[in-house]
């Protein structure tokens, strides 16, 4: 079985038997420092890899090839773009406010980081797991916000502006029915932990567990999940045609970077929080069944992080085809859909949830 | 390792991961600059005034929607994780919690707030 729950307990033990007792703190801070790498590697290999598969998704759906020079099926073709983006120029713009204009990708890129650092990857490889998981991730996951209106602001340019308070708009409005369906599947959790959620579904996922109400949600979240990653039908803040760039216009070299960077991770970040809370996060798929026996021991023998990268990836695939699927929306469609349509739908799917759980399960 | 302790760890290393790559960049790529390259990514034409002006934010009525909308989200935490066992009592508290959110909703409903203008 390839599990990395091995590999985990193989540095801790061996890095214990080399370094006398005495001096715990260096284990600690040898596995700190580990930890750090870890997920830096596991970010920017990810944001290489969606990037990829974004580009060529899109290009199939175009029926066109995509990239396809750079390596064999243009597989280098990321690598190849992250140092080219490294040896580009920062252009310094007259007039802007220097000090918030190189604070905001830092902003941007915390708040995309440190929600990634509270995901399960696998059985027993997580990082962060507070008792208010669920708090914790909505809580920081809105610190791009403040990165975005930071950005357009300080450009001082108008289409930043503009894009950025459409930005501010769209990702606080959306991030009530995203916060509401995540209410909801922590009532029939009962529990904000995410290790707590996803050993709830051991047997089932909390998908199946209450099919209606959970199905509602769950679709509520991809759509609110997907307009708070700035993609798709929800791309306002940065309409090429009205706006250039929008918020990150000004921006260039790596600085550009960091917010292209924190939009892939953080459709990512989404599928894999969906994958999570909805469909079991590492959990296999089980059929509760006297004759499912068998399916189930086969399902078991598959590595739990194949199970964790699967169900995101398809969830990124779903992204990824609604993107290219459907036009873009105007800003009084965005608002009126999610204040006058997903807003009662998500309140009310909270009440049913809860007489579902009371009283029909 | 507490969560708490990873937090700092996960932390430190997005700063690490930025600045890094910032200083990458800066010893890296080439420095030029003149005049033109400055200014504003506008319209072509020389820019008029500054940004940093009177500016209609048609976004507030939503914002401040947002922070009674999000403050009750909040409140409902605690008690969707212990709902199981407060059971049909605690749901009707509840109830009577989200109707008057409710009722507010739909005065700014009625009253246009939701428009865009």
């Amino acid at each position: 079985m390839l599990e990395l729950i091995g590999i985990r307990d193989w540095i801790h033990n061996s890095l214990t038997e080399l370094i006398s007792e005495d001096c715990s703190w260096v284990v600690s801070l040898i596995e700190y420092v580990l930890i750090g790498v870890a997920f830096l590697a596991v970010y920017a290999v990810l944001a290489l890899i969606l990037i990829y598969v974004e580009r060529k998704v899109c290009a199939f759906f175009q029926c066109r090839l995509g990239p396809n020079r750079v390596g064999p099926w243009g597989l280098m073709q990321s690598i190849a773009d992250m140092f080219k983006i490294l040896l580009k120029e920062i252009i310094r713009i007259n007039n802007t406010d220097q000090f918030l204009f190189k604070v905001a990708p830092f902003i941007v890129l915390v708040g995309s980081f440190c929600t990634f650092g509270a995901l399960h990857f696998a059985k027993g490889i997580h990082g962060v797991d507070f008792n208010v998981g669920i708090f914790y991730i909505l809580a920081i996951s809105s610190l791009g916000v403040v990165g975005i209106l930071l950005a357009g602001w300080a450009s001082n340019n108008k289409y930043t502006l503009i894009g950025a308070m459409r930005c501010g708009a769209q990702l606080v409005s959306y991030e009530l029915s995203a916060g509401l369906s995540l209410l909801t599947m922590v009532m029939l959790a009962g529990s904000m932990q995410l290790s707590e959620i996803i050993n709830v579904q051991e047997k089932s996922w909390l998908l199946f567990q209450a099919p209606i109400p959970a199905l509602i949600a769950f679709v509520i979240y991809l759509i609110a999940g997907h307009a708070e990653t700035n993609r798709g039908p929800f791309d306002l803040p940065e309409a090429e045609s009205e706006l250039t760039a929008g918020y990150h216009t000004e921006y260039s070299g790596i600085q550009f970077g960091f917010f292209y960077l924190a939009e892939y991770l953080n459709m990512f970040i989404i599928a894999a929080i969906a994958a999570t809370v909805f469909l079991g996060g590492w959990q296999p798929l089980q059929i509760n069944a006297e004759w499912a026996e068998d399916f189930n021991n086969v399902m078991n023998y598959i590595p739990t992080w194949l199970w964790f990268f699967g169900k995101t990836f398809a969830l990124v695939f779903l992204s990824l085809w609604v993107r290219w699927t459907f036009p873009r929306l105007r800003i009084d469609q965005l608002l009126k859909l999610e204040w006058k349509i997903l807003m009662p739908i998500s309140l009310f799917n909270m009440l049913l949830m809860a007489v579902w759980i009371i009283w029909i399960k | 390792m507490s969560s708490g302790e990873i937090f700092i760890v996960v932390f430190l290393t997005a700063i690490v991961m930025v600045s890094g790559a910032l200083i990458i960049a800066w010893l890296l790529a080439p420095r030029s600059t003149n005049a033109q390259k400055g200014e504003p990514y506008e319209c072509g034409i020389p820019t008029r005034g500054t940004s940093w002006m009177q500016f209609k934010v048609g976004y507030y009525l939503f914002a401040i929607l947002f922070l009674m909308f999000d403050v009750e989200t909040v409140l409902l935490f605690p008690w969707a994780v212990i709902m199981k066992s407060l059971g049909g009592a605690g749901l009707l508290c509840v109830l009577f919690f989200l109707l008057i959110l409710v009722l507010g909703l739909a005065y700014a409903w009625k009253k246009g707030a939701l428009e865009w203008k």
